[in-house]
């Protein structure tokens, strides 16, 4: 208890470094997931903009990455990283890697909810002269936002979890924290007080979500 | 100048399957639909109706054919150069196909943003509309507020909104209630007869063709099979198709099977009266059968009206018993009424 009192300073560090992190890429992997999704849905046969080629490399693409493990696509991503961020560690490389661990995550997602919306709609669009941009932003997006907002919600939790494994790249956040002071001191009073605040950063992030997509579901 | 015109239109989907023929979804299609006609175009599942509409404006590509929309061949036209053309053609759907995002009134704007219309112009337009439909008090709900039949209000209005000149109506009335649909139907007459919108009705019922049709065109296995005004159809069915379609709604001539329970039923003789002319004149058909003291009675059929103008068949059976030479008489009387319409004697 002690010596979390005494860690007390980094603890808050380090959540907000997980904050950093977290937000970092909810941004960059969801606006890689819309962009895959949207990709995904639009190529698809029988849609707008229908074509197999883009579709297949896509879905092979995302089939292939999504079942990586995320501490060995990390390895794996590293020199990609050094050659987009400049650096193969810390910070900016698992931002890096997180994100484009979670466009291909967050397409299939994006891809899933976008289906449910009524190829109806879309003829209806159609029909009045609207053009391939315009039906995205104002069908399929609006349309499918409440579950859209959940899907987000969704990733978020992953997003949490794929950067508890910063520090094998010397990046930091509460994962770091854990695996630091808690696990390897052999404090687990330190390592519980970490998972407390992830699960209270989840179950706001959760709540957040489901208020948001419940407001755009009943509108 | 037809304002819609088909000449030789096929459409054929690659097959689904590896091993699968393609599918013939239209074989050569003709078909012209003038300014002001209310044209039907019926059919059982599968006989390529939704297809052949989907293709008059551009949302299915033809594979053949000439497309002609107010003499303008769209076949071969970019989809950019198509988004102009459909502002000229509304469409309503049976499942409506709202924006459930948006409310009425953002439904019915729709189609005027994507038109590039001023946000005054919009609203105007908007109430002008919904005012129309009857919605005017809805304009701020959400389409899951609504019953089938303020969605389908809905639809009109944004159909209508760019003013078009023509209007695809696919199975428009299909998940509605008798009831409803008889509003829709009314409602889609007042749109052809006020601002003089040219509408394409799809349906597989033959009671819609019945109320708002002027022509109509019977489909089957992607063909036109047979086609017309719509008295000429109902009165005179040409193909075994048609005469199916209108026997849902006018009871016409009795089957075999009917015939004999009827027999069973009925002494005298049986006859059936075809009025299928305009100019028939039953006051006169029943004074000649009165005149000759025949005693008669309708055992079948219906008499309904087309477009203002009456036709069936009416079964009747025909006694003359307290007469000597009843058959004589009634021969005599028959020859008489030959002469107004068509008598078909059941032995
Ligand atoms: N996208 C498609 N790909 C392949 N075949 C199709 C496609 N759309 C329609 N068809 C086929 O084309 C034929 C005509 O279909 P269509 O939907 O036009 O019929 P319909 O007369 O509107 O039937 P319904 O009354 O059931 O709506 C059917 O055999 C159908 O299976
Ligand atoms: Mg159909």
């Amino acid at each position: 208890m002690d010596a979390l009192i005494d860690l007390t300073p980094e603890l808050w560090t380090a959540a907000g470094e997980t904050l950093y992190i977290v937000g970092l890429t909810l941004f960059f992997g969801g606006l890689g997931g819309l962009l895959v999704g949207l990709g995904l849905y639009l190529s698809r046969a029988g849609n707008i903009l229908e074509n197999r080629t883009v579709f297949t490399v896509l879905n092979v693409l995302v089939n292939f990455i999504r079942p990586i493990p995320f501490i060995i696509f990390l390895a794996a991503a590293q020199p990609l990283a050094r050659m987009v961020v400049g650096t193969g560690i810390g910070n900016p490389a698992i931002i890096f890697t997180i994100s484009l661990a979670a466009s291909f995550a967050m397409g299939r997602i994006v891809e899933q909810n976008l289906l449910t919306v009524s190829p109806g709609v879309i003829d209806a669009a159609r029909s009045v002269g609207a053009g391939p941009i315009r039906i995205i932003f104002t069908v399929l997006l609006p349309e499918a936002l409440g579950p859209l907002i959940l899907g987000f919600t969704f990733i978020f939790v992953a997003l949490v979890d794929m950067s508890a494994v910063a520090g094998y790249v010397g990046g930091g956040g509460l994962g770091n924290f854990a695996l630091l002071y808690g696990y390897r001191q052999f404090n687990p009073v330190v390592t519980w007080a970490a998972v407390l605040l992830i699960i209270v950063l989840v179950q706001l992030v959760q709540f957040l979500g489901n208020s948001l997509a419940r407001k755009a579901l009943r509108r | 100048m037809p304002v819609v015109s088909l000449r030789d239109v096929s459409k054929v989907y690659p097959a689904t399957t590896k091993t699968g023929d393609p599918v013939v979804a239209i074989d050569s299609v003709s078909l012209d639909v003038e300014a002001g006609d209310v044209y039907g175009i019926i059919g059982y599942s599968g006989a390529g109706k939704s297809t052949l509409v989907r293709l008059v404006n551009a949302l299915e590509r033809s594979t053949g054919g000439e497309i002609l929309i107010n003499g303008q061949d769209i076949a071969g036209l970019p989809e950019r150069k198509l988004r102009e053309v459909r502002l000229g053609i509304g469409m309503i759907f049976q499942q409506f196909n709202l924006l459930d995002s948006r409310t009425v009134a953002g439904n019915v704007a729709y189609p005027l943003e994507v038109a590039g219309r001023p946000k005054a112009e919009r609203q105007a337009r908007v109430a002008e509309l919904l005012d129309f439909v009857g919605l005017a008090d809805k304009a701020r709900a959400y389409p899951d507020q609504l019953s089938g039949g303020q969605k389908q209000r809905v639809g009109i209005a944004r159909a209508l909104a760019t003013q078009p000149s023509i209007l695809l109506a696919d199975e428009a009335t299909s998940a509605l209630d008798p009831e409803t649909t008889h509003e829709v139907l009314t409602l889609l007459k007042r749109v052809n007869r006020e601002f003089g919108v040219t509408i394409i009705v799809i349906t597989h019922e033959m009671d819609v063709i019945q109320t708002i049709a002027t022509k109509v065109a019977v489909m089957d296995q992607g063909r036109v099979i047979e086609r017309g005004d719509v008295f000429d159809v109902f009165s005179n069915p040409q193909h075994a198709a048609s005469a199916r379609f209108v026997g849902t709604v006018v009871k016409g001539v009795p089957s075999a099977a009917e015939l004999a329970v009827l027999r069973g039923r009925h002494r005298g003789r049986i006859v059936t009266l075809s009025f299928r002319d305009a100019g028939v004149d039953q006051q006169a058909v029943f004074g000649e059968l009165a005149r000759a003291g025949v005693a008669f009675e309708v055992i079948y059929g219906g008499i309904n009206e087309i477009q203002g103008r009456p036709f069936g068949h009416l079964t009747l059976s025909l006694a003359a018993d307290h007469l000597t030479e009843a058959d004589a008489v009634i021969d005599d009387v028959l020859a008489r009424i030959r002469e107004l319409t068509t008598v078909t004697e059941v032995r």
